[in-house]
């Protein structure tokens, strides 16, 4: 999108860009000076690594196989003195939770900041977990932008902070600010910081004594924070009525804004540690206060504990995310004015047309197995006619279910297998297999390579060959990395060959010890695709009416007036005509 | 303003909500517009909220709030009738993709102008997908719908041919061209 050039409000031209918070989050970071930028594919996080890739070229932008390694490497950019930016989505900040509890003990050189996606309503998410309490459990400032504009500001301002108190800072977004647009005046760019090598053993080997001498630096951070936050430009008071004052962050300050105009706003750009001198001063100006914030009480908890009596969630609800109505609803005490909604057939989401995922989970389906499954697109077979993913818990977890499962039942008595993509295997299933491996595991394990993080929108990792920025580099060797882990029987087979794939899936299944069937074939929304993309047609003389295709759950596949009839969607895979035993599905329109 | 664009994930649905963006915020608006990606690009619902006024708050329209709904499938169309406004105008696109429930035979394809009717009288069924495919392209159904709904919008003709050029490659610019033209000729009253 072009730059679009206007006057702004003090009469000087700017340069206006429609931008969705995370476009304007790679933008801040271009505007900070920062240089080296780390992540792993997580809606709604994931726009942020690409557009710095497609747009920032002067910006190091890698996709590390999990959130743990983005971490880390971010972690040795800002030691080097490098301003730095590690990204993920809420439940990623688990998995780099470990070196985040530490990180903030070290001396951090170049501004660190870690952007967490939070995801309320779940659009994409296994929980609906609030990150802001890793910013008070690892005792690190937070930054919440609630518009596009707050989004890159916010960020430039989080490398500030950063370097000024020497900490990690946490820039905490959700997902309609992530994925929502909005106009943004440009900025100009601060230059990046030279990196030099230096030696802080007390700051950065955090053995026993060294890391004791630095928990007291933290506490005493987080106290200069406290002030600081009091004063931030990020925090503000915005008197209206002083019949009700609202304090709010993020994207709720916009939804309260919206619903509730004339109310007084305590309105927190740094919301941890909370500015507690200037809520105490807001709190006395008003005569109801409100905290309305998303998910937990955060800060309505902290506002409690200073001793001031506020509303919260007792009125608003701790689940799903807010919206003007809801929280209009909720202050003036009146019910929730929505409607009847008439009862529409829903439309979730589902495996596309010509998925190989489809065929290998039917398979494994016919075959009666358990299906342990995981994150990714195969966790959408779970939905009915399918019905074919029994377990779903994080990144990583179906192989060891399936281990776990398969031990206690002992030797050949239940059939367990779990599914895994790709990429969640090179984030956190090796270590999984090894496991399977080292305890004499029995377990079938199915690694579903599509060659891309599918769900995310088709990203690039270490089985690709290819980086962020589409250069040519390793392509792992997945067969032989199997092998190396200690499983025995290894097959890569062509999901599309139905027969032959269950034939593999038969003898994996009765192989002794731990088995790996490599599913082998593009995400049919790739350009690589080896599928003809042209639809096959039913013969509805033929047509017996049994719903054996039906069954593989395809989109393309219609069942109307006691027949199957295929859709235009239909990419021409061939599945279906492979299970049709009348042979009335072929050919080509 | 606030206009409500819903279909099915794959209809470029984005790609029109972003146009009118740009195209508002050229003739000097705030906007602020919400959409979900992720899982509904799998071919789940799709909702794209566009608000534009001298100052937008809440990227998302409140209930009762929306002006115009632009819906590219039918079904679609009455999924989210709490954010209509009496009396706001709705366009829907003539076409139909069946829900899986519908695909498995379970349920039968509701007609949904009954639902609309309730809340206004100002409802425009438009035959975009057949204009698209007469053109020789389906997929070129967003760029019809958004010719349509441009004249319903204050700014001039030739501010939609900015956003185009400024936005899309070259080589697609004639054809978008093309198809905006045609859906400004679709008449509703």
């Amino acid at each position: 999108m072009a730059f679009f050039i206007s006057e702004s409000s003090q009469g000087e031209y700017v340069m206006k860009k429609i931008l969705s918070g995370n476009e304007a989050i790679a933008r801040g970071a271009f505007e900070a000076g920062v240089s080296f930028i780390s992540a792993y594919p997580g809606t709604p996080s994931t726009e942020i690594l690409q557009t710095v890739a497609n747009e920032y070229p002067a910006i190091h932008a890698e996709w590390t196989p999990n959130e743990k390694v983005a971490l880390e490497v971010a972690a040795g950019a800002s030691y080097a003195g490098a301003r730095c930016m590690a990204v993920m989505k809420h439940v990623g900040v688990n998995v780099a939770a470990d070196p985040l509890m530490t990180l903030p003990y070290t001396l951090i050189r170049g501004g660190f900041v870690l952007v967490s996606a939070d995801d309320p309503e779940l659009f994409s998410s296994q929980n609906e977990q609030d990150n802001r309490h890793y910013a008070r459990f690892a005792k690190m400032p937070m930054l919440e932008p609630s518009t596009s504009q707050e989004a890159k500001d916010f960020m430039v301002e989080a490398v500030r902070i950063s370097e000024e108190f020497e900490t990690p800072v946490m820039l905490r977004t959700t997902t309609r600010i992530s994925h929502s647009m909005g106009v943004v005046e440009l900025g100009g760019e601060n230059g990046c910081r030279t990196p030099s090598l230096e030696r802080h053993p007390a700051e950065w080997v955090m053995l026993p004594a060294n890391a004791r001498a630095r928990h007291p630096v933290i506490e005493e951070r987080i106290r200069s924070l406290k002030v600081y936050s009091d004063a931030s430009p990020l925090n503000v008071m915005e008197m209206g009525s002083p019949k009700l004052g609202i304090i709010s962050s993020g994207v709720a300050y916009q939804y309260a804004k919206e619903a509730l105009p004339h109310a007084s706003f305590l309105k927190l750009g740094l919301s941890y540690p909370l500015p507690e001198d200037l809520v105490r001063k807001f709190a006395a100006q008003v005569d109801e206060l409100w905290v309305v914030e998303e998910l937990d009480p955060f800060m309505e908890e902290q506002v409690k504990a200073l001793g001031i009596d506020c509303h919260g969630k007792d009125r608003l609800p701790l689940c799903g995310e807010l919206n003007p109505d809801i929280i209009r609803g909720a202050v003036m005490g009146i019910a929730l004015q929505d409607g009847d909604q008439p009862d529409l057939p829903p439309r979730p989401p589902s495996m596309c047309p010509g998925c190989p995922h489809r065929s290998m989970l039917w398979a494994l389906k016919r075959n009666k197995c358990f299906i342990a499954g995981d994150i990714g697109c195969y966790t959408l077979g779970f939905l009915p006619p399918l019905s074919a993913i029994d377990t779903c818990l994080c990144m990583g977890a179906g192989i060891n279910h399936a281990h776990g499962m398969a031990t206690v039942f002992g030797p050949g008595k239940e059939k367990i297998v779990a599914v895994i993509g790709d990429s969640t295997f090179y984030h956190s299933g090796i270590t999984g297999l090894l496991n399977l491996a080292y305890n004499k595991g029995a377990a079938l394990i199915v690694i579903l390579d599509n060659s891309t993080t599918a769900m995310t929108g088709s990203q690039d990792h270490p089985g690709t060959g290819v980086t962020v920025r589409g250069e040519r580099t390793v392509n792992l060797d997945l067969e032989n990395l199997v092998r190396a882990l200690g499983i025995g029987w290894v097959r890569t087979v062509d999901p599309y060959d139905v027969k032959q794939t269950r034939k593999d899936v038969k003898e994996a299944l009765a192989f002794e010890g731990p088995s790996v069937i490599i599913s082998k074939a593009p995400c049919v929304l790739l350009k690589s695709r080896n599928v003809p993309g042209r639809a096959l047609t039913v013969d509805t003389d033929a047509c017996t009416g049994c719903k054996v295709c039906i069954g593989l759950g395809c989109p393309a596949i219609e069942f109307r007036d006691e027949k199957a009839h295929i859709s235009d969607m239909c990419v021409g895979c061939g599945v279906c005509a492979d299970l049709c035993a009348p042979g009335a599905i072929g050919g080509e329109k | 303003m606030n206009v409500l664009m819903t279909g099915v994930g794959g209809q470029g649905i984005i790609l029109a909500s972003d146009m009118l963006s740009e195209v508002m915020m050229r003739s000097g608006c705030d906007v602020k517009k919400s959409e979900i990606h992720g899982m509904a690009q799998r071919g789940g619902s799709v909702m794209s909220h566009v608000r534009f006024a001298e100052r937008v708050d809440s990227p998302l329209i409140p209930f009762g709030g929306c002006d115009i709904l632009l819906s590219f499938e039918e079904l679609e169309a009455a999924r989210y009738l709490k954010y209509l406004k009496k009396d706001a105008t709705v366009i829907i696109n003539q076409y139909r993709l069946a829900p899986p429930a519908v695909v498995s035979g379970s349920r039968k394809y509701p007609d949904v102008v009954p639902f609309l009717r309730e809340r206004t009288p100002n409802i425009h069924l438009v035959p975009g997908t057949a204009i698209a495919e007469e053109m020789g392209n389906a997929r070129g159904v967003n760029i019809i719908l958004l010719g349509l709904l441009s004249t319903l919008l204050d700014p001039p003709e030739s501010a939609w041919y900015d956003a185009i050029n400024s936005m899309l490659k070259e080589k697609i610019r004639a054809a978008n061209i093309e198809g905006f033209k045609r859906g400004r000729q679709i008449k509703i009253q």
